[in-house]
């Protein structure tokens, strides 16, 4: 059951990355170029996504989820070197590229060579992360 | 153009509405980068079905939805070295930050998570930082 919610949930979030313009990567690259022709459509589309966002938070307080036993704790609020890091690497293949993971897959279908060998990219990257965080915290102990 | 900002408006709550339903539902974040990472790396082998199943989702439906509205357009560059530079900076970055776009963007900020917050600030940064050296400065992309 919890299997066929995700799949609803996937394919509302496809359908949203889609009609939102998200998969056209112009558009996003188009909001990060603010000495460009710049374009706030992005801003549109994280503002309709935080506001029904915002009101599920507030029906967690006090709540249990439907099909599973707790709601997610929230993450302690720690600012860590990999969150500051992992961000700005994170943001430089947004830029370069304009596409981020949701509209990566979402496109998938539609997105030709470049958009499988950006997934498979994505993939080797995602891999390569353990070892180099892995890195990253030995350095600051030894510090 | 206004239009695209209704589409946007509306698309964004689409995606929103998802989020909602599998936290509400599932008790679960709707993080792109950690849903596909844990299935990559192994670390949501105990969960995986849950996994595959929204990625389906979200590779089915646009795939339906651009067949019936005649194609859809990513407009990728073709430079493919900046295609994998891009996609191997996206797949490290988010799963050292633990989030993405959706994670710490739509989900994080939506309960004002300071980790949500901050993370958003440095990719918009980073990213306008890199569109205005490799567009303006490299002429790159």
């Amino acid at each position: 059951m919890r299997s066929v919610v995700a799949f609803i949930v996937g394919a509302l979030f496809g359908l949203g990355l889609l009609v939102s313009g998200m998969t056209d990567t112009t558009k996003v690259q188009g909001w990060l170029d603010i000495f460009g022709d710049w374009d706030p459509t992005l801003a549109f589309v994280m503002g309709g996504a935080i506001i029904p966002m915002a009101v599920a938070w507030r029906i967690t307080v006090g709540r249990k989820p439907v099909l599973a036993s707790a709601f997610p704790t929230p993450p302690e609020p720690k600012l860590g070197r990999n969150l500051v890091l992992g961000s700005t690497l994170f943001g430089m293949g947004w830029g370069l590229s304009g596409l981020c993971p949701g509209p990566a897959v979402a496109s998938l279908s539609f997105g030709g060579w470049g958009g499988v060998t950006f997934v498979v990219s994505m993939g080797i990257g995602m891999l390569i992360a353990p070892a180099l965080r892995s890195r990253l915290d030995r350095k600051t102990l030894a510090v | 153009m206004p239009t695209d900002w209704i589409m946007g408006l509306a698309g964004g709550a689409l995606i929103g509405t998802a989020a909602a339903i599998f936290l509400l539902i599932n008790g679960r974040i709707m993080g792109a980068s950690g849903i596909i990472g844990g299935l990559i790396d192994g670390s949501g082998r105990h969960d995986w079905m849950e996994r595959a199943a929204l990625i389906a989702g979200l590779l089915i439906a646009p795939a339906l939805a651009a067949l019936a509205m005649g194609g859809a357009q990513t407009q990728l560059t073709d430079n493919w070295i900046v295609i994998i530079a891009a996609g191997l900076l996206v797949g490290v970055g988010t799963r050292l930050a633990n989030g993405c776009t959706s994670g710490h963007g739509v989900c994080g900020i939506s309960r004002l998570s300071l980790r949500g917050i901050v993370a958003t600030a440095f990719y918009i940064g980073a990213g306008g930082l890199t569109v205005v050296v490799f567009k303006h400065v490299l002429g790159v992309i």
